[in-house]
């Protein structure tokens, strides 16, 4: 029998939170359905089927990494979104360790939540056709012994102590073709799961990518600055973004998953 | 009352003093009258000898009246009770007392036995033999005769007057008898003058000790006792003055170091909950803000998007949009202020910095006829830090400043740069045993900083220490009672491996060293019995001074009170009344010690009136380099 299809899901306590996303949802014509945190969200999850769920991190009934736990513990495959008011660095940290596609700081503007609602579609459909074998959609697998931050960010060290940092192939296929790639000069630092660079898209949407690891940038790539398809066309080697000297790598990496688990 | 040290020691004392000194003038006394009984004798042997010798000749001639005229003559002293002379036979022949004469003695008689003992003829006696002391009337004075033998000679027995048979060895007896009334006076005088003295001694030596027991004991000790509950009530800064240069004086000094030590804790303390709980409140407050500003942003939003064609609305929706997206970053700057999240760093000029802050406050000062004098260092360097952050700080110190100076004053910035010692600034973040056990305890911290813990035996006991993780630093935890300067045995908390370097020696007391291996970054090493501070960390210290750059602003304005001074970077502190929030500096605060540096202010209070201008210098020192090894 088939299920029931609703494209997004928002468990939060906050009528005004779902209200504001069913909005913008209604922007792109895309079906909203909410829920309170608890039971009534696994009996929905089960009911349905969703493309995409948002839930909140500092919920009164249930911790919002509880329900993600729930979830990965029941086998659901839903792509799920952690949202919160009380947006920081550990927060988002987690989310992505547990699990989590993404994380979205509360108060969020509509163009943040639109890119980021495309983004988890395209995620969302990209599994499916990885799921179904669908031979046009075609997946550079990331080399074994990189490193990544949920799906979209990975790091390979170098044996000179420096670490390349770049966008995965999975990542970049959920937000191509890319217009332009927006990245921070040399010197800055950057922080494990904040944003480290941008991609803007023909939709005018910004699509922004977290850092895997904190650290200090010493060089960036030029080449993808000038020719943004190198990302689409070689996104492990040639479309690398920054070449950083990490500052808390052995703390860090705890979180990291290794990608030679990608091929079991 | 005996519950006082210093009552205790007077009482003690005392005592010693009345058992000491009235031992010492007893026998004293004694022994004076011994000597002044002997030397009576003396006197008396002495006399009875000179009527000897006096009534030799007349004795010889045997003309009795002439005889008997001396010893009347001698009688006569006052201090001489009787004179007499008795014959073998016992009669008294000559006596300065007539009614004496002719009266026979009993030679049975107690006082003559001495020499008459069962009839033997009295011969040669000894001066003590001779004399004897005793009362003749109960109401009288006591009385000492000395009786002296005349002893036959060849002059008397071949004397052609009268001829003793020269047979006999004694012819007679010369008693004389002497009033110990004057002694008896003199003895008693002495007995009471050895007490008075005793007396004297006593109280004055009693006085003596009350007086320095109470100043050297007694004061410190209730000025110490008094300091102690001042604390217990909770009187913190409390204070003892007065202080000697002896172990209670070094006892006050400790006291004085030990509240200066705890009220610095305590203020640090309570600054960090007032901070932790402002951070809680920071996140309660983001919490509930965000949700209504989602509704508010998106909201406005979709209309802005759906009224393209209405430029009127578009305008008033856009100032909606504009300054929801302002109270997001508000409501992020509160999260950052609570330390909740991390500055973005990069390398930036702290010189640059400052013309961008200036810049800002140019108006207000050109108006406040204020002007702002630059002293930059041309070689400072470029430091990792959060550069919008760093100017936030530099814009609320000039606004600051220009409220503190009001109309006309000065301004002045100063930049430089300089290196210091990396002790009681490098933080030792890894320390193993020999085989590789980690000594690092996240469980106790010292300072916020896990500590270094070790296993400790010393005098029998056994326990744990914990090492300040700041490399020269000694606020180290003793699990044990630690008597400092004993040998202590340290070890491995897990494998109790030692950690003692059998081969060095304390360079400042010649204790033992212990030595803890720093994965890759050598030993540290320090002094085990803990009697001093010697630590050493070669690699460290190898690797130079750490490098800092210093900015002081300088304001001329009013000042800040001393009593002010504690407090202004708490949070909620305000002296500007409606016009301020109280978080100005706290923020400044928060924001240098995210970046592992260090703001201190130095302030005098100008006197108004007088014109006497005062100023506040606000210094920052930024560490150099991108490191967490600095506090």
């Amino acid at each position: 029998m088939m299920k029931e299809h609703c494209n997004i899901l928002v468990i939060d306590d906050e009528q005004v939170i779902i209200d504001s996303i069913s909005k913008i949802a209604s922007l792109e014509e895309l079906t909203v359905d909410s829920s309170l945190p608890g039971k009534v969200a696994f009996e929905k999850i089960s009911a349905k089927d969703y493309d995409l769920i948002i839930c909140d991190i500092m919920l009164l009934e249930m911790d919002g990494f509880q329900i993600l736990n729930e979830l990965v513990k029941r086998n659901v495959d839903t792509p799920v979104i952690m949202t919160t008011g009380y947006s920081t660095i550990e927060n988002a940290v987690k989310s992505l360790y547990l699990g989590a596609i993404d994380f979205i700081p509360k108060p969020f503007t509509i163009d943040e939540m639109i890119s980021l609602i495309h983004r988890a579609m395209r995620y969302s459909k990209l599994l499916e056709a990885k799921k179904k074998n669908v031979e046009s959609v075609l997946l550079v697998p990331c080399p074994s012994k990189y490193y990544r931050l949920g799906y979209s960010c990975w790091m390979n060290k170098e044996l000179d102590g420096s670490v390349f940092i770049g966008a995965s192939d999975f990542f970049v296929k959920t937000v191509e073709p890319i217009k332009l790639v927006e990245l921070l000069n040399t010197g800055e630092i950057l922080t494990q799961a904040s944003p480290c660079a941008k991609f803007r898209t023909d939709d005018e949407l910004a699509h922004p990518l977290y850092s895997v690891l904190s650290g200090n940038i010493i060089e960036r790539n030029e080449k993808v600055i000038e020719q943004p398809e190198l990302l689409e066309k070689d996104p492990y080697f040639d479309g690398w973004l920054y070449r950083i000297i990490p500052t808390e790598f052995d703390y860090e990496m705890k979180i990291l998953i290794p990608c030679s688990s990608d091929r079991s | 009352m005996f519950r006082k040290i210093g009552t205790k020691l007077i009482l003690v004392v005392s005592v010693t003093a009345v058992i000491i000194i009235g031992v010492f003038s007893y026998f004293n006394i004694e022994r004076q009258t011994e000597v002044l009984r002997a030397e009576v004798q003396r006197h008396a042997n002495q006399l009875s000898e000179s009527v000897k010798n006096a009534t030799r000749f007349a004795m010889l001639k045997n003309d009795r009246d002439y005889i008997q005229q001396i010893i009347d003559r001698i009688g006569k002293d006052p201090a001489i009770n009787d004179v007499k002379i008795m014959n073998k036979e016992g009669e008294i022949i000559y006596s300065s007392r007539p009614g004496n004469m002719g009266k026979m003695l009993d030679k049975q008689a107690e006082s003559c036995y001495a020499c008459h003992a069962a009839n033997r003829p009295l011969e040669k006696l000894s001066m003590k033999n001779r004399t004897r002391i005793f009362t003749a009337n109960p109401d009288s004075a006591q009385v000492l005769g000395i009786i002296n033998p005349i002893y036959n000679e060849p002059s008397c027995s071949e004397s052609d007057c009268h001829a003793h048979e020269p047979s006999a060895k004694v012819l007679g007896v010369l008693d004389v008898t002497f009033s110990l009334k004057d002694i008896e006076k003199q003895i008693q005088s002495n007995e009471i003058q050895g007490a008075v003295l005793a007396v004297v001694a006593i109280v004055a030596i009693g006085f003596i000790i009350g007086f320095f027991v109470k100043r050297y004991v007694d004061q410190p000790v209730k000025e110490l006792v008094n300091a102690t509950e001042q604390v217990a009530a909770g009187n913190i800064n409390y204070k003892i003055t007065n202080l000697g240069k002896d172990e209670l004086g070094k006892l006050g000094r400790s006291f004085n170091d030990m509240t200066k030590k705890l009220d610095e804790t305590s203020q640090q303390l309570y600054q960090s909950t007032k901070m932790a709980s402002l951070g809680q409140l920071a996140a309660g407050v983001a919490h509930e803000i965000n949700n209504p500003l989602t509704g508010v942003l998106t909201y406005s939003s979709f209309l802005l998007k759906r009224t393209k064609d209405n430029p009127q609305m578009q305008e008033d929706l856009n100032v909606i949009v504009r300054e929801t997206m302002r109270s997001r970053e508000i409501v992020k700057g509160l999260l950052d202020f609570a330390r909740q999240s991390v500055p973005k760093k990069s390398l930036c000029n702290i010189n640059e910095i400052l013309d961008r802050a200036i810049a800002v406050v140019a108006n207000q000062v050109k108006l406040n006829r204020i002007t702002i004098e630059r002293i930059n260092d041309p070689e400072l360097p470029e430091i990792t830090a959060d550069a919008n952050q760093i100017q936030q700080v530099f814009l609320n110190l000039f606004v600051n400043g220009i409220d503190a100076i009001g109309q006309d004053g000065k301004i002045q910035v100063r930049t430089s740069h300089t290196s210091l010692s990396p002790r009681g600034i490098t933080q030792i973040k890894n320390a193993v045993c020999g085989k590789t056990h980690s000594l690092i305890d996240p469980q106790h911290k010292i300072g916020g900083m896990s500590s270094i813990k070790m296993k400790i035996k010393s005098n029998g006991n056994e326990g744990f220490v914990y090492l300040d993780p700041i490399y020269g630093n000694h606020r180290h935890y003793f699990g044990i009672n630690l008597d400092k300067g004993s040998s202590n045995n340290l070890s491995c908390p897990t494998c109790d491996m030692s950690l003692i370097d059998k081969t060095a020696k304390c360079p400042e007391c010649g204790g033992p060293v212990y030595k803890i291996p720093v994965p890759n970054q050598g030993f540290i090493e320090g002094c085990a019995s803990f009697k001093d501070i010697w630590q050493r960390w070669g690699y460290v210290d190898a690797a130079g001074e750490k490098k800092f750059v210093e900015i002081d602003i300088t304001d001329n304005g009013c000042g800040i009170p001393t009593e002010n001074l504690s407090k202004i970077f708490e949070p909620f502190f305000s002296t500007k009344g409606q016009r301020g929030t109280g978080l100005g500096l706290s923020v400044i605060w928060g924001i240098i010690d995210n970046h592992n540096g260090v703001i201190s202010v130095q302030s005098e209070v100008g006197n108004l009136p007088a014109g006497k201008a005062g100023g506040t210098t606000f210094s920052i020192r930024l560490p150099q380099g991108n490191t967490k090894a600095f506090v």
